[in-house]
C-alpha cells in the first residue's frame, strides 16, 4: 500500500470525490488543476499512477498525454483518461495517444476503484 | 459723463452679449439652429469687416482725404457682387475639405504642408496685432473723450489701463465662447449670434448720429448738400494710384484676413447664403457709409482742431446729446469687440493647428494613438493662443505709442495679409502652382512688407532710424525703405504694396515654374482648382495595414467618443460589416482624415493618420485620376469605380459570411459535445457523492453534510443550465411573450445592480453610474432588460482582471434611442474574439472560474433583438465594453 496517485482535473467537486474514494482505499492522493504546468507536477511528484482529465484549462489532456509518452521516464506510467464528452472519437484519440485506460463521466465509484487497482496491479 | 457710469454701461452691454451668446449656444445644443444659421445672420456676421476703423476712421478719413474712404467699401462690394467667380469656389473648397482657417487653406492646397501653414500663421500674427492694437486704441480714445472733462470716479489709471482691461475682458469672452467645441466645422453659434447683434448695434448707432447731424444740426438733406459743396471734401482730388491700391487691398482683405475667412468660409452653414449676402452685405456697407460725409463736413465746420476720427462722439457731445453719444460709443465698442473676438478665434485656431500641434506631434515620437486626450491639448493651446494674440495686440499698442492715425494702422494690416493672395489665387486657379513657389512668394512678400511698411510704422524711434529711412541701410540709396530701387515720389503705402505684390508674385510664379510638385500636391491642386468637377475627390491613401482599432482610439481622442463611434459604425455599415471597425480602405482613411482636419487642420490630420498607417502612398490610380481630364474618362472611371466598390462590398460580405459559417459549423460540431460536457460534469459529482453517501460504513456528520450540499449545488447548476438552454431556445424560436411596460432606465439598472451583487463575494466591483442621465423613460420588458444588465454586470465581476475592478455605466440619448455602455477597466477582449463572444458556449476562459455555460451573452443578444434594440462589443475603450442600444418610449423630438 501507500501507492501514490496524481489527479489532474479542474472541477473542484470532482477532485474531492476522487480524492475521497481513493484515499479511503489507502492511496495517497495529490491533485493538480492546470494543464500548462501538469508535466512539472508529474515530474515533481513522480506518482505511481495518473488520472488525467481531457478538458483542462490552458492545455489539453491529450497534449499532456503525448508528452508523457514521449518522455522515457514516464513512457510506461499508467494513465487513466477522464472525459465528459462521451464521444467515440474521444476514446479513439485517447487510445492512439497511449492512454492505459479510458473512463467517461459520470462514472461509478466502484468502476474507478476497479480500474485503478487493476492498473496498479498490472 | 462720469467714467464709472460709462463703465457700468459697458459692463451691462458686455453682459447682454454674454447672454445672447449663451442663449444661442443653448439653442444650438438643443438642435434648433434653423434661425441661427439663416442668411441674415450670415450676412450680419460678415459685417465684422467693419471694425472700429470703419466706425471712427471712415469719418476721419473723409475729413482728411475726402472720398478716399469709399475704396474700403468698394473692394468687398465688387467681390460680393461677383461672388459667382471667386467666393463660391472658396466656400465650396472650404466646406468640402473641412478647412479651418486661411493658413489651413494654403497648407492644404500645397500638399498639406506644415511649413506653409506655419508661415501664414506667423504672417497673420505679425499683421493682425497692429489691427487689434487699433481696436484697443479706439476704445481707449473714445473712453477718454467721455471722461476727459468729467470728475474722476473709479477709472482706470491711464489709457493703458483701459486698454488692458478691454483686452482682458475680450480674452475672457473669446475663451468662453470660442473654444467650447473643438471641431472648427461645428461652428461657433454663440459668437456668431453675438457678432450679428453687434452688427445691428453699430449700424443703428452710425445712422442715429447721421440722422442727428442731417436733421438735428443742419435743417435737412438740402442744407447738408450745400455744406458739402462748400467744403474741401467735395474737391475731387483723385490720386489714382492710391485709389486702385486701396480698392485692391480691401478686396484682398475680404479673402485673406483671418477673421473674414472665419466668418465667410468656416462659419458658412450653407453655400446658398452667399446669394443673399451678395446683395445684402454691399447694402449694409452702403448704409454704413451713407452718413460719413455729412458727419465729416459738419464736424470740420463746428469742431475745427478736434480729432476728426472721433467726430461721431464729439459732435453729439458738443450738443449735449449724451444719450446719442453713448449709443455712438456702444457702436464703436461693438465694432472693436466683434473684430477682436473673431480675429482671436481665427488666429488661435491657426496657432494651435499650425504651430503648437505640429511641434507637439513631433515631440511625441510614440505617435498620436499612444498619447493622451488630444482634445485637451488642442483646446488648451487655443485658449493660451487667444490670450497670446490679445497680449500681442496690447504690446503693439504700447510700443507704437498709439501715434499713427487709425486708418494708417488698418492699412498696414491689410497690406500684410494681402501677401497671402498670390498663393491663394494661384492655388485656386493654377494647377502648376507648387509648395516651393508659394513659400518663396510668401517669404518674399513678407520681407518686403516688413521692411517698407511695417517697421517704418513705428516712427523714428522704432527699429529703423531716421538715417536709414532717408539714406538707406549702410548708405545704399537703392534700399531706402520707402523708395526701393530709387523710385521716389510714390505714396509710402502704394510703394510698399506695389513692390511687395510684384516681388511676391514674381517669386511665386518663377519658383513654381522651376520646381516640381509632389504627388500629394498634385492631388490637392486638382481637387482645389477643379472643385466643382471633382465631387468625389482623388485618393491619397492606399489600402493599408492600419489597425482599425488604433484609428478608432485616435479618432475618439480628437473627435470625442460619440462622434468617432458613429463615424466608424457608419463606415463599417457602408462596407457591409457589423460593429465599429471598418476596413481601413483608402476611401475610409480619406474620409477620416477630412473629419480630423476639421478639428486640427489638414497638415496635422494627415501627419496623425500617416503615423498610424505607416506613411503615405499615393497610388498610381489616384494619379491617373488626376491626369485623366476628359469628361468621358471621368464618367467611365467613376462607373468602373462604382462597380468595383459594389463588388468589393459584396466580396467583403461574402467573406465575412463565409468566415462566420465556417466558425459556426465548427461550433455546431462542438455544440453537442459541449452540452454533453456541461451536463456530465455536474452529474459526475452528483453520482459520485451520492454513491459515497449510500456506501456502508461510518462517516462523520460534518462530512455527510458537506457532501450532500455539493450534490445540492450541482443539481442547481444543472437546473440553471437547462433553464438557460430552454430560455435560449424559446427566444430563438420567437415563442417568447414579452411583458411590455413603461418604466425608467434607472429603475431597471437599480434592480440589475442589486440582483447582480453578491455581498459575500471576495471580488469587490466598484460600479460607477450617473443617475441623472438614467432618468429616461422606456417602453420595454423590465424583467428581460434587467436580465441583460445582470449578465453584463456579472460578467464584469467575473472577468475584469484589474487590480481594483471598476465598471462604468454610461447612458447617452441619441435621437430616438438611448445607448447604455458598460465599460470595465480590465484588459478587454482580444479583437479576434470580439465577433464570437455572442455565440453559444463561447467562453473565453476556463469554466471553473466562469461558473456558467457560456450562454449569457447569446441570451442577451436574443433578448435585445426582441426588445427592438441591440447589444454589441464596443472596441477601443481600454477595458471590455458592451453597448446596449434601446428604443425610447417616445421619440426625443418632443
Amino acid at each position: 500500500m501507500g501507492k501514490r496517485v496524481l489527479v489532474i482535473e479542474d472541477e473542484p467537486n470532482i477532485i474531492q470525490a476522487i480524492s475521497f474514494i481513493l484515499s479511503r482505499d489507502g492511496w495517497s492522493v495529490d491533485t493538480h488543476s492546470d494543464g500548462q504546468t501538469a508535466l512539472d507536477a508529474v515530474a515533481r511528484r513522480s506518482p505511481d499512477l495518473v488520472i488525467l482529465d481531457v478538458m483542462l484549462p490552458n492545455r489539453s489532456g491529450y497534449d499532456i498525454l503525448q508528452d508523457l509518452r514521449a518522455d522515457p521516464a514516464t513512457a510506461d506510467l499508467p494513465v487513466l483518461m477522464l472525459t465528459a464528452r462521451g464521444h467515440k472519437k474521444d476514446r479513439e484519440l485517447a487510445e492512439r495517444y497511449g492512454a492505459s485506460r479510458f473512463m467517461t463521466k459520470p462514472f461509478s465509484n466502484a468502476e474507478v476503484l476497479d480500474l485503478v487497482r487493476e492498473m496498479a496491479g498490472g | 459723463m462720469a467714467s464709472n457710469l460709462l463703465l457700468l454701461v459697458c459692463l451691462c452691454y458686455v453682459l447682454l452679449l454674454f447672454l445672447v451668446a449663451f442663449w444661442a449656444e443653448r439653442r444650438a445644443e438643443a438642435g434648433r439652429v434653423a434661425w441661427l444659421r439663416s442668411p441674415v445672420v450670415y450676412t450680419l456676421s460678415l459685417s465684422v469687416y467693419c471694425t472700429a476703423w470703419t466706425f471712427y476712421g471712415a469719418v476721419g478719413s473723409a475729413a482728411t482725404n475726402g472720398l478716399e474712404f469709399v475704396t474700403i467699401y468698394l473692394g468687398p462690394t465688387l467681390l460680393m457682387v461677383g461672388w459667382w467667380v471667386l467666393l463660391r469656389k472658396l466656400v465650396r473648397i472650404g466646406r468640402s475639405q473641412r478647412i479651418t482657417s486661411i493658413a489651413d487653406m494654403i497648407s492644404s492646397r500645397y500638399g498639406k504642408s506644415a511649413f506653409l501653414g506655419g508661415a501664414v500663421t506667423v504672417l497673420a500674427l505679425v499683421g493682425i496685432s497692429p489691427y487689434i492694437a487699433l481696436q484697443l486704441q479706439s476704445v481707449t480714445l473714445a473712453f477718454e473723450v467721455f471722461t476727459s472733462d468729467a470728475p474722476r470716479g473709479w477709472a482706470p489709471g491711464s489709457l493703458d489701463g483701459t486698454a488692458l482691461l478691454v483686452a482682458g475682458g475680450l480674452a475672457l469672452f473669446t475663451i468662453l465662447f470660442g473654444t467650447r467645441s473643438l471641431d472648427a466645422n461645428e461652428q461657433h453659434h454663440g459668437v456668431v449670434t453675438a457678432i450679428a447683434v453687434e452688427a445691428v448695434v453699430k449700424l443703428l448707432a452710425l445712422i442715429a448720429v447721421g440722422v442727428f447731424v442731417v436733421w438735428g444740426v443742419a435743417s435737412g438733406p438740402a442744407e447738408i448738400l450745400d455744406r458739402i459743396e462748400a467744403s474741401e471734401i467735395a474737391v475731387w482730388d483723385l490720386d489714382q494710384g492710391r485709389w486702385i491700391t486701396l480698392t485692391f487691398l480691401s478686396a484682398a482683405a475680404l479673402l485673406t484676413l483671418p477673421r473674414m475667412f472665419q466668418v465667410l468660409v468656416v462659419e458658412n452653414a450653407d453655400e446658398r447664403h452667399l446669394v443673399t449676402a451678395s446683395w445684402a452685405f454691399p447694402a449694409y456697407l452702403f448704409l454704413m457709409s451713407l452718413f460719413v460725409v455729412p458727419i465729416a463736413v459738419v464736424g470740420l465746420e463746428l469742431l475745427p482742431g478736434e480729432n476728426p476720427d472721433l467726430y461721431v462722439l464729439t459732435l453729439p457731445l458738443a450738443f449735449d446729446r449724451e444719450g446719442l453719444a453713448l449709443l455712438s460709443f456702444l457702436g464703436g465698442f461693438s465694432s472693436a469687440t466683434s473684430m477682436v473676438i473673431v480675429a482671436a478665434i481665427a488666429l488661435s485656431t491657426m496657432v494651435s493647428n499650425h504651430i503648437v500641434m505640429p511641434i507637439w506631434l513631433a515631440s511625441r515620437k510614440s505617435g498620436a494613438s499612444m498619447s493622451g486626450d488630444v482634445r485637451d491639448v488642442v483646446i488648451l493651446s487655443r485658449r493660451i493662443s487667444i490670450g497670446g494674440v490679445l497680449l500681442l495686440g496690447y504690446l503693439y499698442f504700447e510700443f507704437s505709442g498709439s501715434g499713427a492715425a487709425l486708418a494708417a494702422i488698418g492699412l498696414i494690416s491689410f497690406a500684410g495679409l494681402a501677401q497671402v493672395l498670390p498663393a491663394l489665387m494661384g492655388g485656386l486657379f493654377w494647377r502648376g502652382a507648387t509648395r516651393m513657389g508659394a513659400g518663396a512668394g510668401l517669404l518674399m512678400g513678407f520681407v518686403v512688407w516688413i521692411y517698407t511698411l511695417y517697421l517704418p510704422s513705428f516712427g523714428a524711434e522704432g527699429p529703423l532710424s531716421a538715417a536709414v529711412m532717408a539714406e538707406g541701410p549702410l548708405g545704399i540709396g537703392a534700399l531706402r525703405p520707402q523708395a526701393l530701387f530709387g523710385i521716389e515720389g510714390l505714396d509710402p503705402l502704394v510703394h510698399s504694396v506695389l513692390w511687395s505684390m510684384v516681388l511676391n508674385t514674381a517669386a511665386f510664379v518663377a519658383v513654381s515654374l522651376v520646381t516640381f510638385p509632389t504627388p500629394l500636391e498634385r492631388l490637392q491642386g486638382a481637387q482645389f482648382t477643379n472643385v466643382f468637377e471633382h465631387a468625389a475627390g482623388a485618393r491619397g491613401w492606399s489600402q493599408s495595414t492600419a489597425e482599425a482599432e488604433d484609428l478608432l482610439i485616435m479618432a475618439q481622442r480628437i473627435l470625442g467618443p460619440v462622434e468617432a463611434q458613429s463615424l466608424f459604425q457608419e463606415a463599417a455599415g457602408g462596407q457591409g460589416k457589423a460593429g465599429y471597425l471598418p476596413d481601413p480602405t483608402p476611401e475610409f482613411l480619406e474620409r477620416l482624415e477630412r473629419e480630423l482636419a476639421g478639428s486640427v487642420g489638414a497638415a496635422t490630420a494627415h501627419a496623425m493618420i500617416a503615423q498610424i498607417t505607416g506613411g503615405v502612398a499615393v497610388s498610381v490610380e489616384a494619379l491617373m485620376a488626376v491626369a485623366d481630364e476628359t469628361a468621358q474618362m471621368m464618367e467611365y472611371s467613376s462607373q468602373l469605380e462604382q462597380k468595383s466598390r459594389e463588388l468589393g462590398r459584396t466580396a467583403r460580405q461574402l467573406r465575412e459570411a463565409n468566415e462566420k459559417l465556417t466558425q459556426l459549423s465548427i461550433q455546431k460540431d462542438a455544440f453537442l459535445s459541449q452540452i454533453s460536457h456541461e451536463l456530465r460534469t455536474p452529474m459526475t459529482s452528483i453520482r459520485s457523492f451520492s454513491e459515497i453517501l449510500m456506501a456502508d460504513g461510518p462517516m462523520p456528520e460534518a462530512e455527510k453534510k458537506r457532501f450532500s450540499s455539493i450534490i445540492h449545488d450541482e443539481a442547481i447548476r444543472l437546473t440553471r443550465l437547462l433553464d438557460d438552454l430552454l430560455d435560449l431556445s424559446v427566444l430563438e424560436n420567437g415563442q417568447v411573450t414579452l411583458n411590455w411596460q413603461e418604466g425608467t432606465l434607472k429603475d431597471v439598472l437599480d434592480r440589475a445592480e442589486s440582483a447582480a451583487g453578491h455581498p459575500d463575494g471576495d471580488r469587490r466591483l466598484e460600479i460607477r453610474r450617473t443617475p441623472e442621465a438614467e432618468r429616461v423613460s422606456l417602453k420595454t420588458d423590465p424583467d428581460r432588460l434587467a436580465q441583460v444588465f445582470i449578465n453584463l454586470i456579472a460578467n464584469a465581476r467575473k472577468y475584469c482582471d484589474a487590480e481594483s475592478p471598476r465598471l462604468t455605466i454610461e447612458v447617452r440619448p441619441r435621437g430616438n434611442r438611448v445607448t447604455v455602455d458598460f465599460i470595465d477597466n480590465g484588459s478587454g477582449i482580444p479583437t479576434e474574439s470580439q465577433t464570437m463572444i455572442f455565440e453559444k458556449f463561447s467562453r473565453l476562459s476556463d469554466h471553473a472560474r466562469a461558473g456558467g455555460a457560456g450562454l449569457g451573452l447569446a441570451i442577451c443578444r436574443e433578448i435585445m433583438a426582441k426588445l427592438g434594440g441591440s447589444i454589441a462589443y464596443l472596441p477601443g475603450q481600454g477595458g471590455a465594453a458592451f453597448r446596449v442600444v434601446l428604443p425610447l418610449a417616445r421619440p426625443a423630438a418632443s
